[in-house]
């Protein structure tokens, strides 16, 4: 079966006072359909550029997708008009960003959003469209949906605009939700309550995730496939509890190892070594190197390429058969 | 045992919010009668959500802000009440590092003269002698003599949180408030200023107050932890006790949304999933403040206001403390 979306070596780079910054480099992977695949890196990893490359969100300039293909129901984004694109946003790929008060119109009510993205993609009455939106807010768990239809941004929460933005997000039904830290932003006792839903919402709707994050707490509690990132390209893929049991990069383990602050025995944290500021345009060899306990002098030299070690497995690195080291 | 280094009692801060044209004026209660004690070499965190009053506590305890009523004594004396020589005296012996090390250093101003000034604000030494005292405090915070003259955008995150700390230290104080000292720091760099905390409180013997809406990181590295919400202390405890049981609704809440790092560990896990919305903090409910979430919920709650009591070796603001009904929902295995 062919994936739902299909992502082949794309290349995004950012013209800067600095150079040309390189934010995605070859940058492959897929979504199934009904699948959960998170996108994880830290900042600078290039993770929410491919995010918005994939609706070509990227501003233009200084961005621009200098390669590769982004395949969704048998055409390439990257390629397709303007004008046919703006039909794909929002009912068939509809995205979720981190910061919920960016993303809404600050002076039109909630209802009126939904209703828009809904007339915008499809013919439907405006009372119907109205139904239909009080009917997401039920699902969405909206406590009194009817009076919040009328309500404005600022007059929310940050978890029940979360939750509107998310209804918005899910009107169309789309096959795929672009999540963008969609709970980063949010209170822990808030974030687990939206978890929850989009769990919920994915499984009643049959709907894919992209979801892009640096949480592991998160990609260990809601993901399928993981795809980790580190300076613009692909490191490592796997299936979450594979890649959780035996990350095979140094950088996912170093990663996982940050995120269990687990205590060591003399009472310490493990520890990434921290590198200089990143440059555009950066030198030969492995860019995670001058950062890593286990490179070798061929890491500072040679770029290592993506290769399977297990069906299933890629990754980027020399030392990947022998890890866990 | 001797007297705490620092010592907050009944710490009140309420904020005045101008009404609309007809409405009547409001008020913000961010603290309602906050009381915790310091004491010598220890960390004691304090974790809460946004507009639990945890940052305004820490404000309060450096008077960077005048709290309502209450006291904040730092070795016996009332820094709220304290004037000039006096205030900068006790000023000395608390000091503070911010979340963020983008907007707390000038950027303008480089390592040296940053670390410099706090120096020289506080007549530490002779004005020949900075240079080498700076470039000691670097050393204790892992920077070299190099960064001695860059700016904070020649900088990483970490190192500036790094230079954050080393000012602080500069005028020796004994208590250093940190006030999400890594949350806007990248998960691979957290570790290493963590770490860098942990080791200046072993060789120097310094105090933390430590405020963070991270639980899972304040289990590993406080020796007490305050839990705060809507402006209250809800439960005090050793940290090992937290971590073995939570005595309040609210802190069981927060120990289960702690993201685990493990798939099967998580999906396993028991998740108390709170429904219903933070009050607002304009409009305190009578009673219990956590009742509108709480799934323990009964009666009692939404009528009267619990009171912070002593059980099982810690302070808890519930009615029931750990001893709840049967939960009314909510409480599902695995998300």
């Amino acid at each position: 079966m062919s994936a739902l979306l299909d992502i082949r070596g794309l290349s995004v780079e950012f013209r800067t006072s600095a150079g040309v910054l390189r934010a995605t480099e070859e940058l492959s992977f897929t979504v199934g359909r009904g699948e959960t695949v998170a996108l994880v890196g830290e900042s600078g990893s290039g993770k929410t550029t491919a995010a918005l490359s994939i609706l070509r969100l990227i501003p233009d300039p200084p961005g621009r997708i200098t390669g590769g293909e982004i395949r969704f129901g048998g055409r390439d984004l990257a390629a397709l008009p303007e004008r046919e694109l703006s039909d794909v946003r929002g009912r068939d790929i509809a995205m979720v960003f981190q910061d919920p008060l960016a993303a809404l119109n600050p002076i039109q009510t909630i209802g009126d959003q939904m209703t828009e993205m809904l007339r915008r993609h499809r013919k439907v009455a405006r009372e119907e469209a109205k139904e239909r939106a009080i009917e997401m807010l039920r699902l969405v768990g909206m406590p009194s949906p009817e009076r919040l239809f009328g309500r404005y941004p600022h007059s929310l929460s940050g978890g029940m605009r979360q939750r509107a933005i998310i209804g918005i997000a899910l009107m169309c039904h789309p096959q795929l939700l672009v999540a963008d830290e969609p709970t980063s932003a949010l209170d822990v006792t808030v974030q687990a309550q939206v978890l929850a839903l989009l769990l919920e919402l994915k499984r009643r709707l049959g709907m894919a995730v992209l979801l892009i994050t640096h949480d592991l707490g998160v990609v260990a509690e809601v993901a399928d496939q993981v795809v980790v990132m580190y300076a613009g390209r692909k490191v490592e893929e796997g299936e979450v509890n594979d890649i959780f049991a035996r990350p095979r990069h140094p950088y996912t383990a170093a990663l996982l190892d940050a995120a269990r602050l687990e205590l060591s025995r003399d009472g310490y944290l493990p520890e990434i070594p921290e590198s200089a500021p990143a440059h555009p345009g950066q030198a030969a060899g492995c860019s995670f190197a001058p950062r890593c306990a286990h490179a070798l002098a061929r890491c500072r030299s040679e770029t290592p390429r993506l290769e399977d070690v297990a069906p299933g497995r890629p990754v980027a690195c020399f030392r990947a058969a022998e890890m866990p080291i | 045992m001797s007297a705490p280094l620092l010592e907050v009692r009944e710490l009140v801060k309420r904020y005045p919010l101008g009404g609309g044209l007809f409405g009547s004026p409001q008020v913000v209660h961010a603290l309602e009668g906050v009381s915790l004690a310091l004491r010598a070499g220890e960390t004691l965190a304090v974790v809460g959500e946004s507009g639990c009053g945890k940052s305004t506590l820490a404000r309060c305890v450096l008077r960077l802000e005048a709290p309502t009523s209450g006291s904040v004594l730092v070795a016996g004396r009332d820094i709220v009440r304290a004037k000039g020589r006096e205030l900068r005296r006790l000023r000395k012996r608390v000091q503070i590092v911010f979340q963020d090390p983008y907007s707390s250093l000038n950027p303008r101003r480089t390592v040296f003269q940053a670390v410099a000034d706090a120096l020289r604000l506080h007549d530490i030494c002779k004005r020949k002698e900075r240079r080498a005292r700076v470039e000691r405090l670097l050393n204790r915070v892992g920077l070299g003599a190099d960064h001695m003259d860059r700016l904070p955008h020649e900088l990483s995150g970490g190192q500036r949180q790094r230079v954050a700390v080393a000012r602080a230290l500069a005028v020796e104080p004994e208590v250093l408030v940190c006030d999400e000292p890594v949350s806007a720091l990248d998960v691979s760099v957290q570790a290493q200023v963590i770490n860098l905390l942990k080791r200046l409180q072993r060789e120097l013997g310094i105090s933390y107050l430590f405020i963070s809406h991270n639980l899972g990181l304040v289990l590993q590295i406080a020796d007490r932890v305050a839990v705060m919400y809507l402006g209250r202390v809800v439960e005090l405890a050793e940290t090992r006790a937290l971590r073995a049981r939570a005595l309040h609704p609210y802190s069981e809440a927060l120990l289960s949304a702690v993201p685990v790092a493990d798939p099967q560990a998580t999906r396993r896990k028991r998740h108390l999933v709170l429904a219903g919305e933070i009050p607002s903090a304009t409009e305190m409910p009578p009673g219990c403040a956590f009742a509108s979430r709480c799934p323990y919920r009964q009666e009692i709650c939404t009528a009267e206001a619990p009171a912070l009591r002593l059980v099982e070796e810690r302070l808890v603001r519930c009615h029931f403390a750990g001893e709840w009904p049967a939960p009314a929902a909510a409480v599902a295995p695995g998300l």
